[in-house]
């Protein structure tokens, strides 16, 4: 252990400790920006220098690791001055243009400037005097005038993603962040996971926003809105209501999607649980080829509910596509019905029909728009809106959403099972998938404790889980003893281990679940800011609470699922489903 | 007037002794003893911040690692200094006996030249030389293999961290320290990252005895320096000069006659005018030492043709594009130094600015990552303090 003062207060640490989370033990809030829990160190932005006795220079706490008898003083007049100093500096590169930005009112630099107010501009304004490009992707918008190049992002996307788009080029005076050759987001690999969106401390990095037109919509009389909210979503849209992380807020959600004016407010839910009887029954059928049939089918089987992941992996392993399950995404599935399936029970005309999907995602917004998605005979998703623009929208209505009563989702499609709910979480799909594929394959269900596969749980980067199949019915009796390794990973970075394995050869799972953004969706890029571990693991924790309180726990017991398919889709892996519910990808170029 | 420059001449000494001799030599003593003796001679880092070679050394051979790397920085980049070029085409075989000894010393068996972009033409004949060091060492049986690395350009590469950085092929940014390249440098490994003049004189100290080098030197300064005189001097070139002069008498050598102030140590160093000329003196200075000014070996003269704000302006023009960007004081700094005495120059901004803009220049000193931020106030400072109605007028 090691033992120093900080403004005077002994505090003992471990070897190793920085002084900047020294100073966090004691309650002593040294102000950051370059610095985020997810990442490594950089000690680029100096906001968080400190003086420690002894030595002329000042230091950044954030990267200077506490030493025996250091004295330590975070907040003299010698760091109060030269923070300023450096706050103005980083204030006159930055498009100071706070009230036409998205980020007002939660950007950590507006808050470093509130905290080291000066009353007069410092120096001079750089920010305008360059011509600043702003990138508008389908999902993203980066608006390089508001970069103070901290790097934060460039470290998200090498490291959490290990996608290497985003990087600081030139130097000095021109240094900046851009993609490779300074091409457009839309041109480079690019997952448009929205990591970098989670981790700018400033409105440089955002989505692309959308609720200006789903207002539009809403307005006309003319049209149907329908709308759809990813399981996710429901465990973090209390925090911009000031709610604690982890909140379960899914009936005031649904109270307020009524009050905002959508005509009908539906659960994604209902579109996992029915992913889940496609996967399900794609897999099994997988195995089948394999095992029975003697063909080359590609093993293992990979989820393909996460944009980011497969616009990863159609960038960066082009030549594992079939790995890919060709099942839609929830987001997409319920696209594909909502035009055809709802529009029939409903007697609407799916022309009229306008709809929108709330997600916790960026990619979403990319998917909804790849040009394969158009099943129904129109475009199946409108408009995919993060958690971050309902929140919004729910603001600009006077929505107060604490103080609402809880309400359900309407009907059809509204229905869900515990099964759909932990979509949200890594390793949710494989535990939804494996709930049903037991109990298709055995007639029994899964056998863990309340159906709880705790393995495939928690923030580990790579997680694995074996299931025995015993006494299968006669059917599958080709699965007899089999032992199924299955395996999840969240983050890119991490998903790259599972896929080198598999151009390897040397891959010893059958199915594999991949999200592309650590935790899983509950994670993703357009969840609440800020996120990290802690908030990860309150988000996750509030998803299993909710699949815990739900009647039905597995996806083909939902009868809203049952009822789709006597009705409508007839059966799994079926021609409609076909048509609708399944989809293929692209090979994509890395340059 | 009889030259008060005491010249010395142990850098370019032909060789009177076989190849690597001294370099057979010294692989027969314990490194301990070359430590000592290393500590001993006073010798003191030739790149311009002066870290005593024989403590640097010491680090990288208690440092635990499976693999040590030796370093030679070639990057001489700070404007104004060109010594290292005529060592590496005089006697690449002292610097490279240099590093031997260096390898011996630390359990390095690994090593490379960092050479910048624009020495790219010397490469073919430093190669020669390294294959023949490479015989040498392998007669010797000293298990040590050395390569070049070229650099891209950027001026920041000549700070230790970020060559290292840009040597595995990242961008050439400065670390943050500690971690010190002596236990976490070259991927990670301990690694010794020496000036080129450094490595010559520390084979020098094997050469004639720590007692012999610690001889040259005045007013407590240890050894001889290279300087590449440039400005406007009627003599401009390299030469090996003792440590310790005074500026006063290294202009009486080399000054046209209306010198009015001397830049020593390049763009990153202190500008010293006229009147201060007696008191400053050139080496490495002990603690709170502020009339002794440390340097890589530039030094540039200017006369009294010369606006003091048109050198200031370039060189914030120089720092500006130079700045590898990545921290705050540093890349933006840099600009509002620059846009700032152009401002107080066109009467935009009130003289009174140039106090915030020395503000500025301080905070960057004691806040920037890496020693070109750091040392930005250095020639900012100097120049104002002592040319302000030039700057402002």
């Amino acid at each position: 252990m090691i033992t120093l003062t900080i403004n005077n207060t002994q505090v003992e640490v471990p070897e190793g400790t920085t002084i900047l989370e020294a100073a966090k033990k004691i309650g002593v809030e040294i102000p950051t920006l370059c610095h985020h829990e997810d990442l490594c160190v950089a000690g680029n932005c100096r906001v968080c220098v400190v003086e420690i006795k002894g030595r002329p220079r000042l230091e950044a706490s954030c990267a200077t690791p506490a030493e025996n008898g250091m004295e330590v003083f975070t907040h003299s007049a010698k760091v109060r001055n030269a923070r300023n100093v450096i706050t103005q500096l980083l204030l006159s590169e930055h498009a100071e243009e706070c009230t036409l930005c998205y980020k007002n009112g939660n950007c950590e630099l507006q808050n470093l400037a509130e905290e080291y107010y000066h009353d007069d501009e410092m120096f001079i304004d750089l920010a305008h005097e360059k011509e600043h490009h702003i990138d508008k992707s389908t999902a993203l918008r980066y608006d390089p005038s508001k970069c103070i190049r901290c790097q934060r992002c460039v470290r998200t996307c090498a490291e959490i993603q290990g996608v290497n788009a985003l990087s600081a080029a030139f130097k000095g005076k021109d240094m900046m962040i851009t993609t490779f050759m300074e091409k457009t987001f839309g041109e480079v690999v690019c997952t448009n996971c929205g990591q970098c969106v989670v981790h700018c401390p400033t409105g440089a990095l955002t989505e692309r926003t959308y609720y200006d037109e789903i207002w539009e919509a809403i307005e006309d009389p003319d049209k149907h809105v329908v709308v759809n909210t990813a399981p996710s979503v429901r465990v973090a849209l209390g925090e911009p209501f000031g709610l604690e992380p982890g909140t379960i807020v899914t009936g005031q959600m649904a109270a307020a999607l009524r009050r905002l004016g959508f005509d009908s407010v539906l659960d994604t839910d209902f579109a996992a649980d029915l992913t889940i009887i496609e996967e399900g029954n794609e897999f099994i059928q997988r195995l089948k080829k394999k095992f029975v049939d003697g063909e080359d089918v590609a093993l293992p089987m990979i989820t393909s509910c996460s944009p980011g992941w497969v616009k990863f992996i159609e960038h960066m392993y082009p030549d594992l596509l079939d790995h890919l399950s060709s099942c839609k995404s929830p987001q997409q599935m319920f696209g594909a019905l909502a035009k055809t399936y709802y529009a029939e029970k409903k007697g609407i005309d799916p022309e009229k029909i306008v709809s929108v999907s709330i997600m916790p995602c960026t990619a979403k917004k990319f998917e909804a728009n790849r040009p394969e998605m158009k099943s129904s005979g129109y475009q199946d998703i409108d408009a995919g809106l993060t958690t971050r623009e309902l929140a919004k929208m729910i603001k600009q209505a006077g929505i107060d959403l604490t103080k609402l009563p809880e309400e359900d989702f309407d009907s059809i499609m509204g229905e869900s099972s515990g099964a759909g709910v932990i979509f949200g979480a890594t390793g949710g799909v494989m535990e939804a998938a494996l709930r049903t594929v037991y109990e298709i394959i055995t007639g029994r269900e899964v056998p863990f404790r309340h159906l709880d596969i705790q393995p495939v749980r928690g923030l580990d980067g790579v997680k694995e889980a074996t299931i025995k199949f015993e006494n299968c019915k006669p059917e599958y009796s080709f699965l007899e003893g089999a032992e199924v390794k299955v395996a999840v990973a969240h983050g890119l970075r991490n998903a790259r281990k599972i896929m080198d394995q598999i151009k390897e050869g040397k891959s010893p799972y059958l199915f594999v679940e991949i999200m592309a953004c650590p935790g899983g969706c509950i994670g993703g890029g357009g969840q609440p800011i800020p996120t990290n571990d802690e908030i990860r693991m309150k988000r996750i924790e509030a998803i299993y609470r909710e699949d815990a309180g739900k009647p039905i726990r597995k996806s083909h017991e939902n009868p809203e699922i049952k009822q789709v398919y006597e009705e409508f889709l007839k059966e799994p892996l079926g021609e409609k489903s076909h048509k609708l519910l399944h989809t293929h990808y692209s090979k994509r170029n890395r340059y | 007037m009889a030259s008060q420059v005491k010249r010395a001449d142990i850098i370019f000494a032909p060789y009177s002794e076989y190849p690597y001799k001294i370099l057979g030599e010294a692989l027969k003593k314990s490194p301990d003893d070359i430590i000592d003796a290393l500590i001993k001679s006073g010798l003191r880092g030739r790149g311009g911040a002066g870290f005593p070679t024989g403590l640097k050394w010491k680090f990288a051979k208690k440092a635990q690692g499976d693999e040590k790397y030796v370093v030679c920085n070639a990057d001489e980049g700070e404007p104004g200094t060109f010594k290292d070029r005529d060592i590496l085409v005089k006697v690449p075989r002292k610097m490279l006996s240099g590093m031997g000894i260096c390898a011996h010393v630390t359990g390095a068996t690994k090593g490379f030249i960092y050479l910048r972009a624009e020495y790219d033409y010397l490469k073919d004949a430093l190669q020669k030389e390294i294959d023949f060091f490479h015989q040498h060492c392998e007669k010797y049986g000293l298990d040590f293999h050395v390569e070049i690395k070229s650099g891209a350009g950027a001026y920041v590469v000549g700070e230790e961290t970020a060559l290292l950085n840009s040597a595995e092929g990242k961008r050439g940014e400065p670390r943050n320290k500690p971690p010190f390249p002596v236990t976490e440098g070259f991927l990670n490994k301990p690694t010794v990252v020496n000036n080129v003049e450094t490595f010559v004189n520390a084979m020098m100290v094997c050469r004639i005895g720590a007692e012999e080098f610690a001889k040259y030197g005045m007013r407590g300064q240890k050894g001889s320096k290279l300087f590449s005189i440039a400005g406007d001097t009627p003599k401009p070139g390299v030469y090996e000069l003792e440590l310790g002069l005074t500026v006063e008498e290294l202009v009486n050598e080399f000054g046209d006659g209306n010198t009015k102030a001397v830049q020593v140590g390049g763009v990153s160093g202190f500008c010293v005018p006229s009147a201060k000329f007696k008191e400053k003196t050139i080496g490495f200075p002990g603690k709170d030492d502020v009339n002794y000014i440390p340097t890589g070996g530039s030094i540039m003269l200017f006369n009294h043709t010369r606006s003091m704000y048109h050198v200031l302006e370039n060189y914030l023009e120089f720092f500006e594009e130079e700045s590898c960007g990545q921290c705050t004081p540093c890349r933006v700094g840099t600009q509002q130094l620059l846009k700032g005495i152009k401002a107080i120059k066109k009467g935009k901004k009130d003289p009174a600015y140039l106090d915030t803009l020395y503000k500025l220049a301080e905070t960057m000193k004691i806040t920037s990552k890496c020693g070109l931020g750091q040392s930005v106030a250095n020639s900012f400072c100097s120049i104002v303090d002592e040319f302000k109605e030039e700057i402002i007028y």
